[in-house]
């Protein structure tokens, strides 16, 4: 065990740190610090007087324990401990003395002892114990780089270390031990394991002795692996390599051609010259090559034009207007001002004036299937055929707008709310919503074999008030029997089952059994003032009057007709009455609440459509199949038709529709060849009865109703309206 | 005699005249062939007597234009048989007495 020594300079609490961390290490060297520790605690001022007398107060066992320290063989010189017990060491042979012959002995002086006087002696000389270290330097001076100058260090370092030395020993109950000495039991081949664990000494072995002892374990048996302190382990894996597949494609490469020839000055030569007779040649024909060019202009200029119509769509179409009107303006004249004198002298007959006639070469030969005004547009009114012509009074010529339809058009009806919207209804039993806002030929809607087409040809179409929702809504009637309620959804036609013309004696079959059989719906009409009542027509000559609330049940029926009925009417202005019109050659006229017609016209020919006149309710015209329009006014004559006059220019054409304009004195007839005529009625056809001096002529509705009332009552009741 | 002289006399007028780019093949589009064409007439003017300075002339210009791989012949007498992109080959004759062949093919 090697000595220690203490500055005895440290102020105490570094020496007991010191002290401290020493304890910390081990018991063994424990003991001797105690020993020391003890003798660091003597007063200070008994060392002091013994030093100067030597016997006065002396501390036998201090001073002999201080002595075994202080004198031990390595005590090093100039280190600060031993000046202050320098004295005791004189007394270090003494050592083993007996404590009796202490006070015999002659006190022996060194030479160069200062003989002290009496008084010089018992003057107290007090010494302080500093904790500054007298080998450090007082006066260092370093070069302020912050002052620019140089400056005292007043705080100097006062720790000296004169010892220092680690240990590595561990106490025996700490949890490090505690393994150490598991692990040396776990060994049990090792015979010396044990005794190693147990005794701690070898631990603190110098390392020498331990490379020795190490070295003789390992001729003995297996060397055994230090504790893993750190707990570490090594753990290796290695991760599934993804399996590769090679692939290989390749891009077409780009089309390359051979191309070979020669460079030689002849070659180049020829070509020069061939080139030049080309252009000699080509000089001779620049004048004819100009007038191609400018036939190829030309060309290009009719080719353009098709793109520049677009754009100048409008203009063109004022242009072709103005154009139409200068050609037609005898006829524009008629329109407007044309009134026949002759009627002045005429009783009560008129006349009908053509006007325009309206034929298109992509509709020759195509039969007027029906023909119907635009309702807001008054100079606009559609026909169909194999197509839809839309035509404006303004432009005879040609049609507005031309859709070509894949089936045979049967039926048309302009919305009166959205004029552009134009329902038709087809030869093959489909119906269709066109839209002329847009330019497409495409219709808008269109029904289709999965909802609710008609199986046979739709006869007639009409639109109707917007339903609840505020959906458009149209009505269809087909000779399969149905009328049918189309409502326009977003993007499709709903449909919904109005009437089933079913007939009352249903057919026997063959075999006895009873076959449901349907009528075929010619036309039908809504009764202007109560839109859930309407009449239908049937080809059996029948007319149902039904209503929207009730399907499949007839609010009444009549037997109309012998042939089949080809239009019904309501009249403009009552309520109640009706025309009908039909093969068998008659036109009647109806009181919905009468089975009996209240007037029967024959015309001799079978009667294609009948109209009532917008602009009176006595008024009515109809159209035979031998070319004869025939307009009446019951308020004139009621036997006799006020006008019949061939309107066709060849025999046997028949005239297969009629429709009124609203505005003007105006009808149009349409004809089985395609033609459309259009016809000004005389003054005396459209004449306001009654017409006094200084009096108005009444007008509307509140006059109208009376005035047929009166006529029909002289029917109903002759006597009586005699007798008035 | 006469009638020979002025033939001969007319040719030396022909050729003295015909300097002009006169294109003897080309399937390029019409924007691409100016270009080319006026291109192969600069190099050549530029480098009238070098032509190999004007072939690599043409050549560059031509990889940075319409990208890399072009190949150009510039004389006055060779043969040739190439395989070439379809839509990029000009053969055109220059100055009377030249040949210009550029091609594309990577």
């Amino acid at each position: 065990m090697d000595s220690l020594y203490f500055n005895l300079n440290h102020p105490k609490e570094k020496t007991n740190n010191i002290f401290k961390n020493i304890f910390q290490r081990g018991s063994m060297i424990l003991v001797a610090i105690k020993a020391d520790f003890n003798w660091v605690r003597m007063p200070f001022s008994n060392i002091a007087k013994s030093d100067r007398t030597g016997k006065k107060n002396p501390s036998p066992i201090s001073a002999r324990r201080s002595s075994s320290i202080a004198g031990g063989p390595r005590l090093k010189p100039g280190s600060v401990v031993p000046r202050n017990i320098a004295s005791v060491r004189d007394d270090g042979e003494q050592d083993d003395d007996d404590a009796n012959a202490w006070d015999n002995r002659a006190l022996l002086k060194p030479d160069d002892q200062l003989n002290l006087t009496e008084a010089e002696l018992k003057e107290e000389i007090t010494r302080i114990l500093k904790a500054n270290n007298p080998n450090a330097p007082q006066n260092i001076v370093r070069f302020n780089y912050k002052e620019k100058m140089y400056k005292l260090i007043p705080h100097v370092e006062q720790l000296a270390i004169h010892f220092q030395m680690d240990g590595n020993l561990i106490p025996v109950d700490s949890e490090e031990a505690k393994r150490q000495l598991m692990m040396k039991k776990d060994d049990e081949n090792s015979p010396e394991s044990e005794s190693e664990v147990v005794n701690a000494e070898t631990e603190v072995k110098p390392t020498e002795e331990e490379d020795e002892d190490g070295n003789k374990r390992v001729a003995g048996q297996k060397e055994k692996k230090p504790a893993n302190q750190f707990n570490f382990s090594d753990r290796a894996s290695q991760t599934y390599n993804n399996p590769s597949r090679d692939r290989g494609e390749m891009t077409e490469p780009p089309p390359r051609l051979n191309f070979s020839s020669n460079a030689t000055q002849w070659e180049i030569f020829d070509a020069y010259l061939e080139d030049y007779e080309q252009q000699q040649k080509s000089k001779e024909k620049k004048p004819s090559s100009k007038t191609l060019e400018k036939q190829k202009v030309k060309k290009t200029n009719q080719a353009d034009q098709g793109d520049d119509m677009l754009k100048v769509a409008k203009s063109a179409k004022i242009l072709e207007r103005m154009v139409n009107q200068n050609t037609f303006d005898e006829i524009a004249l008629d329109f407007k001002y044309y009134e026949d004198d002759a009627d002045d002298f005429r009783d009560q007959e008129g006349t009908l004036l053509p006007l325009w006639k309206f034929a298109c070469d992509k509709a020759k030969k195509l039969s007027v299937t029906s023909l119907t005004w635009n309702k807001k547009y008054t100079d606009l009114f559609a026909q169909s055929k194999g197509l839809i012509l839309l035509y404006s009074l303004k432009n005879p010529s040609y049609p507005e707008f031309i859709y070509y339809t894949e089936s045979g058009v049967m039926s048309l009806d302009f919305h009166s709310d959205y004029p552009h919207l134009i329902a038709a209804g087809f030869y093959d039993g489909s119906v269709a919503v066109y839209n002329t806002a847009e330019s497409t030929q495409v219709p808008k809607y269109t029904s289709s074999a999965r909802n609710g087409k008609h199986t046979d040809p739709v006869w007639q179409v009409k639109w109707q008030k917007d339903d609840l929702d505020g959906n458009m809504n149209f009505f269809s009637v087909s000779s399969d029997g149905r009328v049918v309620c189309w409502t326009l959804a977003k993007s499709e036609l709903l449909f919904t089952d109005v009437v089933t013309l079913s007939l009352e004696n249903s057919l026997e079959s063959p075999d006895g059994g009873i076959v449901a059989a349907l009528g075929c719906g010619t036309c039908f009409d809504f009764n202007k003032q109560q839109d859930q009542i309407f009449l239908v027509c049937t080809e059996e000559g029948k007319v149902h009057k039904c209503s929207k609330s009730y399907t499949n049940q007839f609010l009444d029926t009549f037997d109309a007709h012998h042939m089949a009925v080809y239009s019904v009417v309501w009249n403009s202005f009552h309520p109640k009455i009706y025309l009908t019109c039909s093969a068998d050659w008659t036109v009647k006229i109806w009181d919905h609440t009468c089975k009996d017609p209240l007037f029967t016209y024959d015309l001799g020919s079978a009667v294609g459509d009948a109209a009532w006149a917008p602009y009176s309710s006595t008024v009515f015209a109809a159209v035979t199949a031998d070319g004869k329009v025939f307009v009446f006014d019951l308020n004139i004559n009621k036997y006799e038709p006020i006008c019949e006059q061939i309107v066709v220019q060849k025999k046997k054409t028949k005239l297969t529709h009629i429709a009124f304009n609203s505005k003007y004195p105006i009808i149009i007839v349409g004809d089985d060849r395609g033609n459309i005529t259009s016809l000004k009625l005389s003054p005396n056809l459209r004449k306001k009865p009654k017409e006094k001096k200084g009096q108005e002529a009444p007008k509307g509705p509140e006059y109208e109703i009376p005035k047929l009332d009166k006529i029909l009552s002289l029917v109903r009741d002759p006597e009586a309206a005699s007798k008035q | 005699m006469d009638q020979q002289e002025s033939e001969s006399q007319q040719k030396e007028d022909t050729s003295k005249r015909h300097t002009y780019p006169l294109i003897r093949n080309s399937d390029m589009h019409e924007e691409m062939r100016t270009e080319a064409m006026e291109l192969c007439v600069t190099a050549c003017e530029k480098f009238s007597s070098n032509n190999e300075g004007a072939a690599r002339m043409i050549k560059e210009t031509l990889d940075k234009k319409f990208g890399p791989a072009w190949h150009v012949v510039v004389g006055e007498g060779f043969g040739f048989e190439i395989t070439h992109e379809v839509k990029n080959i000009l053969y055109m004759f220059f100055g009377g007495n030249q040949a210009i062949l550029l091609w594309k093919c990577a």
